[in-house]
């Protein structure tokens, strides 16, 4: 009988207790459930970066451990927001429609409000009927299949098309980032049925939850963004711990080698990258409801590479390590960005953080590159 | 002696003549005042016509008439021209007057159409060309059937070009407004299959057509086209058409049924349904059946008597031109013009195509080298790319002669990305030769932080990069084809990279060398060629040519810090698609998307992001059935790849 998992890769539990704390302490400490130290944007910021970091992990198993270098993850965490966008968006707009409607003398027929419904969303873009694609936008469960179905089908025939045809180290990047630019110009439109590039909007409204402020649905969403990084991170330890693993590592260090000893190398591939493209969908499902927003850009290549940069900080290889580089630098980020860092004057020049941030983050990356490849969690290693 | 004097005479005479114009002209105008000022369509004819007899000046009166620019002067009636921005010239003398108030005079359109033919059929014949050209052109903007007969009179040009013209016009004008078919059609068939806009305006007016719902069609009817309601025409199309000519009674909507229903909420209920109940569709029909049993509301049309209102009328679109003949006429020659029009589209959607080819090429061709020959992902090509542009805006703005300036940066941006290159590859690249993604990931580094410098030095706003005056304008070859300099030149200096590229790599020692260390650095290093030095050269060379494509790139883009983020992934893309290591396969490449992009594009031409899209899922689509590309390296130089 082998020792269970967690035994054997004692970092998962400490991963997992650190998590656990941290989520404790933001619950605690929220406005929500506790004193409130900490605001309800924050508490939705460090939800959000649970999401990444999720994403991150998910990266690290394609990357780190099967040699993928996809660039075009952040399609899939995209297409998971927009599934549970358009239910968000159908499901909000409906009941606002109908509480208008319910005022006129006449009630309304269902036909009326589904009319109304989609005149309202769909307005901007100069329509004003349902495109087939929201056909099941009004059941959630049917949408929550979606979040998985959309992006792991999509994964499988990129995947198997790419794999099949031998496509391989950075022409398969580039060509990942060729998919996730294809899937962002096509969203760009105003004819591809979401809604061109407005985007789903008002997401942070859960319909049926109008009694519920947004200080305790931000608490909800960390906790359901903590509980899915949690189980993520398991799955993905367990993948990549056992025989199927091992493979898979192989693959990364020599897939012509493990091909010839018998293994169906694109199968293993395919099983990865699918896996790992549904749990990136899975974290954008939980992502864009707390950010309240998702349009096309967040499917830009920039933003694919981003995640590559995260795990690269991070250490890719160890999952940990991916996912404390998506939680450090994208924190990091957006306190730089966020002009919270104070500027530097040095007499001649004032360096504003928000002008600079960029450059030290592509100067940084270059450094860790070239001088820790191991990233962060090589430094822990150590 | 006898002959001098007649040419004295004569000369006399002439000199009195031209005198006596001006005089004729006063002479008139006095004699017909009344008239003028109170011109009527029956007997103002005889006096246009003596006033436009008189001369240049005469006309210059007549036309300001037309053109209801003459009018009387407040104090003491002379009769003055009110030209633009208010200047006032003498009607009959032409000498400028000073500014007063003027009562306009207002001919109707019957005395200003007399005007305008007098004008026409007297300047058609005027001595001057530029007149005579000048009144053909106002011609060609308005003819109508009483200047076909002006123009036929003076078809006879001294000027063959615009004896060509009047004869050309005189055929357009046939077309239109000849009352015979026979010479209208004479006149269509004419034409051949000539691609002139002014020959499918003037087909255009004959191929209008009106739509109609007829119960009996008349037996001259020139019918286009029938259709059928439900196939080419929707039935809740035909049937609106039918209510708005009120020959059948309008079909219930439901926001009309609603809002009638609303009118008649008695106690809660409508028509004995409780208002609770309202929110289904068989509901509101009890409510209605109900109400119209009651008397208070008018039956609405069911789907039953739309389909005998329906059924009852033809549905025809009908000619506006009542001679068959001629329509068919028309419809034939238009057929064949569109053939040819086609055709020419084509040559025109070649041209762009050829030219977004070549914009591709050049950018991909500094990749070609570093990608391509050397294997190294560059993500900060882009950025080079970007820096050659921002060259070519520093350098114009110190140097204001565009020409010189360009002349100037073409070098400058080659030595400035070729030290930016041999810098990254001498601190970066070089200690990742073996690591390849690794390579994408650190110059994708340096790519995010050399887009922000470019922010923070020039700013987020476009920077116009200025292309000299002689690349202006297009060459136009006709009505369809043409195509602009600026991407002539851009074309041509992709040929001229080409033959550079190829002049290199196959007749230099620098060529020599680095296909040596490409294919095999040991043995390269073996026979006295240092591959760090190679690897370095062939760097920087591949990244001063981004440099001089982004100078290109720039005269026609908006020099901004993203530029370079546009080409990056097309410019991949183009050397993948083409075959790693390969000139020509790049340059194949380049051709296959530049072609594809511009073939979808004009399948639907509202939609360039589609364009975009449809051609990388062709690409994704293209490397499964080809994964090395259209020309795949073979042999030595395939490994490795």
């Amino acid at each position: 009988m082998r020792k269970p998992l967690v035994l054997r890769h004692p970092s998962i539990l400490i991963f997992l207790a650190v998590l656990a704390v941290f989520t404790v302490a933001v619950t605690i400490l929220s406005a929500g459930y506790g004193t409130g130290v900490i605001s309800t944007s924050m508490v939705k910021t460090l939800g959000k970066t649970l999401c990444l970091a999720l994403a991150a992990v998910a990266m690290d198993l394609v990357w780190g451990y099967a040699g993928i270098l996809s660039l075009g993850q952040m399609a899939f965490f995209a297409l998971g927001g927009y599934m549970i966008g358009m239910w968000l968006m159908v499901a909000r707009t409906e009941g606002i429609v109908a509480a208008s409607l319910a005022n006129m003398p006449i009630p309304p027929t269902q036909a009326e409000i589904t009319q109304a419904t989609a005149t309202q969303i769909f307005g901007v873009v100069g329509a004003d009927s349902f495109p087939a694609i929201w056909s099941f936008a009004g059941s959630l469960p049917a949408q929550l299949a979606l979040v998985v179905l959309v992006p792991g089908l999509l994964a499988l025939v990129f995947g198997w098309l790419a794999f099949r045809s031998r496509v391989n180290g950075v022409y398969l990047s580039i060509l990942t980032q060729a998919m996730t630019l294809a899937l962002a110009l096509y969203l760009f439109q105003n004819d591809s049925g979401l809604r061109g590039n407005n985007g789903l909007s008002g997401l942070q409204n859960i319909p049926g939850l109008d009694g519920v402020g947004q200080e305790k649905l931000s608490v909800w969403f960390l906790w359901a963004s903590a509980i899915a990084l949690g189980l993520g991170y398991l799955l993905i330890a367990w993948v990549a711990s056992g025989k199927f693993g091992s493979v898979t590592r192989a693959i990364r260090d020599d897939e012509a080698r493990v091909r010839f000893l018998g293994y169906s190398v694109e199968g293993y591939k395919l099983v990865v990258f699918t896996l790992a493209a549904i749990i990136t969908a899975v974290a954008g499902a939980l992502y864009y409801p707390q950010a309240g927003i998702i349009n096309p850009a967040e499917l830009a290549p920039i933003a694919s590479i981003y995640l590559a940069v995260w795990v690269a900080i991070g250490g890719r290889g160890r999952l940990y390590g991916a996912a404390i580089g998506a939680v450090f630098v994208s924190l990091l980020s957006s306190w730089f960005t966020g002009g919270r860092a104070p500027a530097i004057d040095l007499g001649i020049y004032t360096i504003n953080w928000v002008d600079w941030w960029q450059v030290l983050l592509g100067l940084s990356f270059v450094l860790v590159t070239l001088f820790a490849p191991k990233g962060i969690a090589g430094l822990i290693r150590k | 002696m006898r002959l001098f004097l007649f040419f004295v005479a004569l000369a006399a005479f002439l000199t009195l003549a031209v005198q006596s114009h001006a005089q004729d002209l006063r002479e008139v105008v006095t004699q017909y005042r009344a008239e003028i000022e109170k011109p009527s369509r029956q007997s103002i004819g005889p006096v246009i016509e003596q006033i436009a007899a008189t001369g240049p000046q005469g006309a210059a009166l007549l036309q300001a008439w037309g053109d209801r620019a003459l009018g009387l002067r407040k104090s003491d009636g002379l009769m003055v021209i009110v030209g633009e921005s208010d200047s006032q010239t003498d009607a009959v003398t032409g000498a400028e007057l000073p500014t007063e108030d003027v009562t306009m005079l207002r001919p109707n359109s019957g005395v200003r159409g007399l005007i305008a033919a007098a004008l026409a059929g007297n300047a058609l014949s005027d001595p001057d060309r530029a007149r005579r050209a000048q009144a053909l052109d106002a011609l060609a903007r308005r003819g109508d059937a009483s200047q076909l007969a002006l123009l036929r009179d003076a078809l006879d040009d001294p000027d063959p070009g615009l004896a060509a013209r009047k004869a050309r016009l005189e055929r357009l004008l046939t077309i239109q407004h000849d009352p015979d078919p026979a010479a209208r059609i004479a006149a269509i068939e004419s034409f051949g299959g000539d691609t002139g806009l002014d020959f499918r305006a003037s087909l255009n007016p004959i191929l209008a057509t009106r739509r109609v719902a007829l119960e009996t069609v008349p037996a001259d009817a020139n019918i286009a086209a029938e259709l059928t309601p439900g196939g080419a025409m929707s039935r809740a199309d035909a049937y609106a058409m039918l209510v708005a000519a009120d020959l059948a009674p309008a079909q219930m909507t439901p926001q009309a049924e609603r809002a009638v229903l609303a009118q008649h909420i008695n106690q809660g209920m409508v028509g004995g349904v409780p208002l609770a109940q309202l929110g289904h569709e068989d509901a509101r029909d009890r409510a209605w059946t109900a109400l119209e049993q009651q008397g208070l509301v008018q039956p609405a049309a069911s789907e039953a008597e739309v389909d005998a209102a329906l059924a009852r009328f033809r549905f025809l679109d009908l000619y506006v031109e009542p001679n068959a003949d001629v329509t068919d006429a028309a419809r034939a020659a238009l057929r064949g013009t569109q053939t040819r029009i086609g055709f020419m589209q084509a040559a025109d959607l070649s041209l762009d195509a050829l030219s977004l080819a070549s914009i591709y090429f050049l950018a991909a061709i500094g990749l070609a080298i570093t990608f391509g020959v050397m294997r190294v992902i560059n993500m900060a090509h882009g950025e080079f790319i970007m820096m050659g542009a921002y060259t070519g805006y520093v350098v114009q703005q110190f140097i204001a002669n565009r020409t010189l300036s360009l002349i100037v940066a073409l070098p400058l941006a080659f030595i400035v990305t070729f030290a930016a290159g041999v810098a990254l590859e001498r601190l970066v690249i070089r200690h990742l030769y073996k690591r390849p993604l690794e390579t994408l990931l650190a110059t994708f580094g340096v790519s995010i932080a050399l887009q922000q410098l470019a922010k923070n030095i020039f700013g987020t706003q476009a920077r116009p990069l200025t292309a000299p005056g002689w690349l202006d304008g297009a060459l136009t070859f006709n009505d369809v084809v043409s195509i602009s300099y600026i991407r002539i030149a851009i074309f041509v200096l992709a040929l001229v990279f080409l033959a550079l590229y190829l002049v290199i790599m196959n007749r230099t020692r620098l060529g020599l060398e680095v296909r040596a260390v490409t294919q095999n650095p040991g043995m390269a290093a073996s026979m006295g060629i240092s591959p760090d030095r190679m690897n370095m050269l062939t760097f920087g060379l591949g990244s001063g040519i981004a440099g001089i494509a982004g100078v290109a790139i720039g005269l026609f883009a908006q020099v901004t810090s993203e530029i370079g983020q546009q080409y990056i992934v097309q410019s991949f893309m183009t050397v993948v698609v083409g075959g790693v290591g390969n000139i020509w396969g790049t340059l194949a490449g380049a051709a296959l998307i530049g072609f594809f992009q511009k073939g979808i594009e004009w399948l639907n031409p509202a939609n360039t992001l589609a364009a975009q899209t449809y051609m990388i899922l062709f690409i994704i689509i293209f490397i499964q059935f080809r994964p090395r590309g259209i020309i795949a390296a073979k042999g030595r130089a395939a490994v490795g790849a």
